[in-house]
């Protein structure tokens, strides 16, 4: 068979369309497993803790170089305006709006939500799904469900530890290495990151990030062909896809919050 | 293929067709289980043995024809729908498709947690009393990566039994099993079936066992089955049966010589090997 240009293009924007209404019934699903008992705590907690373990470390010593990166690059561009007690809203401002939860989001999906993915990949290729529905047992209920909210929950939680970790990554090298005055680099930062504005924004992004990876790599996982290839191609997909969601997701949550 | 008189069939088959890919998998299947009876399912690899019983399962459709389980019409059914006809359903997966996530114990623990209220104590009773009746009393705080083959298929069958379902699908019980443990599993097996009146549904390609327990024979051949009573179904002429079940005896060697004179002559091989 052979196709036109157009002929192909037109295929896959309707595979994509497909791809997203079943996305959306699978979210619904989801959330209908979630609100309607059996509420699944301890494999919830379970999945938590694989998910925050997974990220912990990779999450900590990113937001700490993050950080140091930041002061560096920000005190060299302050420097030149004589703005260097400056520094400490520009490390806040652009590790609590931006850097927090969209860093975050892309470590929490390369780490955990591929690993998710693959793990209910396996499940499929090895029947322990087909297993479950043979128990009566949904698997979105039992499996799928418990992820998707971990990586929901585990989001924010590693995107605040991040940040904590960037400005004390920041104010050591401001302070240690640059000699900023640490009194004026906090009191900067103090006066310009807004609680409700600035904390409570960067929550709500690091939530939607989390429901975005938990819901592409738990889909992606359970979409997945019953082979060795499709683990790993949902273990890929999900890094790309969710990625790139991120990405576009943040650019139009920055638009639309205003700045 | 007609019957003298027609059993009651838990379960029947009524003109199944499926195709995957190019592939014709079933062609008009036809075939009945009966109830409270043992019928083996006997086919070459590839005949189709495990989708018949993922069909009967529910988890795979036929492109046409119809699935009766429990006088239930299940081709069109709704998972939901299809989780009140599983509950009555015991399944083995020719795989095991034990949870690897958990021990043994709690694998088979799982029906019972997800649908009784029994208590922990009593749980724990029951898993007990399944495992040693597969032989795995002492395997129970093990992971199913620590199991053997043969083990692994143990603890599932363990699992497919402990909400005593009326119906059992096995596939492959015997698979990789040492002599003993075909015994174990096949005596197992009967007595469930007499016990519980169990419907039971076994593929295999342990031909001995197969007879032995089988009230009723299903031969998958060329996507279609022909059924009957052992006796009555290994003195029948049919053609494909024959070369089926003298190809799978012992005395198959004696009567036929394997013709491998292909694979012997390799003397060409090695001046064809890829020279470094
Ligand atoms: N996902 C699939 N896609 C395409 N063909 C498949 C798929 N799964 C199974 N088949 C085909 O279906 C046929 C029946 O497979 P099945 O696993 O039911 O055989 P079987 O009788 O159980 O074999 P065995 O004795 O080796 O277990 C095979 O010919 C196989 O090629
Ligand atoms: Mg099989």
């Amino acid at each position: 068979m052979k196709f036109t240009l157009i002929e192909n293009l037109g295929y896959r924007s309707l595979v994509v369309v497909e791809h997203l209404g079943r996305i959306a019934q699978f979210a619904l699903r989801i959330t209908a497993c979630l609100l309607v008992p059996p509420y699944r705590f301890r494999r919830l907690v379970g999945d938590v803790y694989d998910a925050g373990v997974l990220s912990l470390p990779v999450v900590c010593l990113s937001g700490a170089v993050v950080g140091g990166t930041l002061s560096l690059l920000g005190y060299t561009t302050l420097v030149r305006f004589g703005a260097e007690e400056a520094l400490g809203a520009l490390v806040g401002l652009a590790v609590i709006r931006e850097l927090g939860p969209v860093l975050t989001a892309l470590l929490v999906t390369g780490r955990a939500g591929s690993a998710f993915a693959a793990e209910i990949a396996t499940m499929v290729t090895t029947e322990q799904l087909d297993g479950l529905r043979m128990m009566s047992v949904d698997p979105v209920d039992f499996v799928v469900s418990p992820k998707a909210l971990a990586l929901l929950i585990a989001m924010p939680l590693l995107a605040g530890l991040f940040a904590v970790f960037a400005l004390m990554g920041g104010y050591g090298i401001a302070v240690g290495l640059l000699g900023v005055d640490g009194g004026s680099f906090m009191a900067s930062m103090e006066g310009s990151v807004k609680f409700w504005n600035d904390v409570i924004g960067s929550f709500s992004k690091a939530i939607t990030f989390g429901a975005l990876t938990g819901l592409i790599a738990t889909y992606r996982g359970y979409i997945s062909e019953p082979t060795a290839a499709g683990v790993s191609a949902a273990t890929t997909g999900t890094v790309v896809i969710g990625s790139v969601t991120i990405l576009v997701f943040d650019f139009f949550l920055n638009g639309f919050w205003g700045v | 293929m007609s019957e003298p008189r027609e059993p009651e069939f838990r379960i029947a088959f009524d003109g199944v067709s499926l195709k995957r890919g190019d592939r014709v998998i079933f062609d008009g299947l036809s075939c009945g289980f009966p109830r409270g009876r043992v019928s083996v399912v006997l086919g070459g690899s590839g005949a189709g043995k495990s989708t018949l019983i993922r069909m009967i399962g529910g988890l795979q459709r036929p492109d046409s024809g119809v699935v009766r389980v429990a006088d239930e019409d299940i081709t069109r059914y709704s998972e939901r729908e299809l989780f009140k006809v599983r509950d009555r359903i015991g399944m083995l997966f020719q795989g095991g498709a034990l949870l690897d996530s958990m021990t043994v114990a709690e694998n088979v623990a799982l029906p019972l947690r997800e649908h009784t209220r029994l208590s922990e104590k009593d749980i724990e009773a029951e898993v007990d009393r399944r495992l040693v009746a597969v032989g795995l009393s002492d395997a129970g705080q093990l992971y199913p990566r620590e199991l053997s083959g043969g083990m692994s298929r143990r603890a599932a069958l363990a699992r497919a039994i402990v909400m005593d379902p009326e119906i059992l699908l096995v596939d492959e019980p015997f698979s990789g099993l040492d002599p003993i443990n075909v015994r174990r599993i096949e005596a197992l097996l009967v007595d469930l079936n007499r016990h519980l009146d169990l419907t039971l549904i076994v593929t295999s390609h342990h031909m001995a066992s197969s007879i032995r327990m089988a009230d009723r024979l299903v031969f998958m051949v060329d996507g279609i089955a022909i059924a009957g009573p052992p006796d009555e179904l290994l003195k029948n002429s049919d053609e494909r049966i024959v070369e089926f079940l003298v190809a799978e005896s012992d005395s198959f060697a004696e009567h036929h010589e394997l013709d491998v004179t292909p694979l012997m002559d390799r003397r060409t091989l090695p001046d064809r090997r890829k020279k470094s």
